[in-house]
């Protein structure tokens, strides 16, 4: 696979690293999307696969390597910033909805004031998603009343309001109840299935083998391993992957 | 022969509930056996023994008359009584304008909204009113009638236009109660140094709470900034005001400060000082105490808001603030209640808000010996307003609730 021509892909990483103080959390990382591709990273606690989606969109800033998101070079310059934000939707472990504001009021907020889209096109555009993610009855309850499942369904529905071209979500089922994690898994399933640029951090292989396009298995800020699903938990190369999955299957 | 009527059944049903009635919770709760029944008889002793002479102060040996006969100045100060209409004016737009801005936020009535309403008709019953002050009474009453009747028509959409009476009343309350520049008349001026007693006392409070609130919000802003000039100046003010006592303060900008001014240079208003010395010292505290609420926002809020593109301003504006400052409402309306009683400390550089006025009456020798009378009453008069502030303060916290995590 040709690593070089970055106008078929969508995001570009070329040795990023990061350091936190004397922490060395992301070393010379390397990867590459396709547009509609799904990327499933895994990787014991503390392996920096965290760290690495949350540079994508500058959430965490990287010390050096190059990261280009859709043509637009991730640089100090706050214009590029905001539009490859604007392009990446991110979905939290925590969910990170707003608890002073409706169900509704949390999705349509950021397409009025970013995208400067009218009133009633922001909240059509919300019922339709959130009829998308199985919740329009819930639209006018606050966060605090909803369970897990359901919050991180809104939150789900909150990122895809701006239209983004990448979706990036970070341990999306770690906080949830067993019963619950299903619901989410499903929307996003039916997102990857509908072509979305993908990336997900999880621990759930299921999903992984079900649905990704490639698994990465990330260590001590490095990544180990790339390889298909098929490939990647019938025929693991290295013998750190091999433990790893031997510890969590 | 067995009994007619068995021990058994005596026992079928329990006794009436004695909390139900009032022997029955005394016994419950004050006669409880001896040792209670003892400690109830002496607390009730004791209770009597305090209070007695109180009650024989009260309604025996105090001269309020005192109170009747300043009743202006205590209300006005040396605002002059042929303008003293204006004043009248000034509180008639107040009840319209706060009955519109009412109706036009909420359409429910709701307890509240009541208890306003009552209160210029519970006043009327105040002995000592004239039917001339009874009459402005009733036309107070008639005013938030109809301001509510007007906001009931403003749209939901339009809810702001509350906000906006009430911005606009503000200045028009000052222009009225300054009047023009000629000497005699209805519109003649009244120079803020004739301004007193309540009247002095509540602008200097609703004026340095109105101002400070804002400003206090941008330095505690100022002082998370990642720019190093703005965190370093705000950091500097804030502690550098809260390093030093408010009298202080007020004595700088009565006596310093037109010392340091040019020759020649205006003088600045000597209520105007004193706002801006009382309004200038609470900004440090509403920063300190907004930064607390700021602190208690978890950093997912901030990555959520930029990870969707919200720039730093609509972030603060949207998300952050409208949390952080619900999260330190009560320490806020504390502060502000500190403020309206910190302002009579004016009285101590010269002004004659409520305390000043107080000594004044004080001075006078037909009331000389009557110091507990007229503390009391103004006390009652601290009391009434910082109570309705905390009251207000509570029903807000309730209102919004909904939502919180």
């Amino acid at each position: 696979m040709s690593e070089q021509s970055t106008s078929q892909h969508i995001i570009a990483c070329k040795d990023v690293n990061k350091w936190y103080g004397e922490y060395h959390a992301l070393r010379d990382v390397n990867l590459n999307v396709k547009p509609q591709e799904v990327v499933v990273v895994i990787g014991p606690s503390g392996s920096g696969k965290s760290t690495f989606i949350r540079c994508i969109n500058r959430l965490e800033e990287h010390q050096s390597g190059d990261i280009i998101v859709d043509g637009i070079p991730l640089t100090h310059d706050v214009r590029n910033i905001e539009q490859i934000r604007s392009e990446t939707g991110m979905v939290f472990q925590q969910f990170n909805l707003f608890p002073h504001l409706t169900v509704l009021e949390n999705i349509t907020l950021a397409p009025i004031h970013v995208r400067k889209e009218k009133k009633t096109e922001a909240e059509e555009n919300a019922m339709s998603l959130l009829n998308r993610v199985g919740i329009p009855e819930q639209a006018l309850k606050y966060p605090g009343q909803l369970s897990g499942g359901q919050q991180q369904r809104v939150a789900i529905a909150r990122s895809l309001a701006m239209k983004p071209k990448i979706m990036l979500f970070d341990e999306p089922t770690s906080a949830l109840d067993p019963e619950m994690i299903k619901e989410v898994l499903d929307v996003m399933k039916e997102l990857a299935l509908s072509g979305m640029t993908m990336i997900v951090v999880t621990h759930e292989m299921g999903f992984a083998k079900e649905v990704a396009d490639r698994v990465v298995f990330m260590e001590a800020g490095s990544v180990v391993e790339v390889g298909t699903p098929e490939h990647f938990f019938e025929n693991a190369q290295h013998e750190r992957t091999k433990l790893f999955l031997s510890q969590i299957l | 022969m067995a009994p007619a009527v068995q021990s058994s059944m005596r026992n079928a049903l329990p006794p009436p509930s004695e909390r139900s009635t009032v022997l029955g919770w005394l016994r419950k709760n004050l006669f409880d056996g001896w040792f209670n029944s003892a400690l109830t008889v002496v607390a009730l002793g004791l209770i009597l023994a305090l209070l007695r002479p109180l009650f024989n102060w009260t309604f025996n040996t105090a001269r309020w008359e005192v109170i009747p006969a300043n009743i202006n100045l205590i209300m006005r100060g040396q605002y002059p009584p042929e303008q003293a209409i204006r004043l009248w004016v000034v509180l008639f737009l107040l009840a319209f304008v706060i009955g519109f801005a009412w109706a036009a936020n909420t359409k429910t009535i709701r307890g509240e909204l009541i208890t306003l309403f009552a209160i210029p008709l519970l006043l009327m019953l105040v002995p000592f009113f004239d039917g001339g002050i009874r009459l402005n009474l009733l036309i107070i009453e008639a005013a938030g009638l109809v301001g509510y009747g007007i906001g009931r028509f403003v749209p939901e959409k339009r809810s702001n236009l509350g906000v906006w009476a009430l911005l606009i009343y503000a200045v028009v309350m000052l222009v009225i109660l300054r009047g023009g520049s000629g000497e005699t008349g209805l519109w003649a001026g009244v120079p803020t140094n004739l301004w007193g007693g309540l009247l002095l006392s509540l602008l200097l409070a609703v004026f340095g709470i109105a101002i400070s609130f804002p400003l206090g919000v941008l330095l505690a802003l100022g002082r998370q900034s990642k720019l190093p000039a703005i965190r370093m100046v705000s950091v500097l003010y804030i502690e550098f005001i809260r390093g030093v006592p408010l009298i202080s303060l007020l004595f700088m900008a009565q006596v310093m400060l037109q010392l340091f001014l040019p020759d020649g240079f205006p003088t600045i208003d000597r209520a105007l000082r004193a706002l801006a010395a009382v309004t200038l010292f609470s900004a440090a505290y509403t920063a300190e105490n907004v930064r607390g609420g700021l602190q208690s926002i978890p950093k997912g809020q901030y990555e959520a808001a930029d990870a969707m593109g919200l720039s730093t301003f609509q972030s603060m504006y949207f998300i952050i603030l409208p949390q952080a400052l619900r999260a330190v409402i009560p320490v806020l309306v504390g502060q502000f209640i500190g403020l309206f009683k910190d302002t009579s400390l004016v009285a101590l550089v010269g002004l004659f808000d409520l305390l000043g006025i107080a000594r004044t009456i004080l001075g006078n020798p037909n009331w000389l010996g009557t110091h507990q009378e007229v503390y009391a009453f103004i006390g009652l008069l601290y009391w009434i307003f910082s109570y309705m502030m905390s009251y207000t303060s509570r029903r807000i916290e309730a209102s919004l609730a909904v939502g919180t995590r």
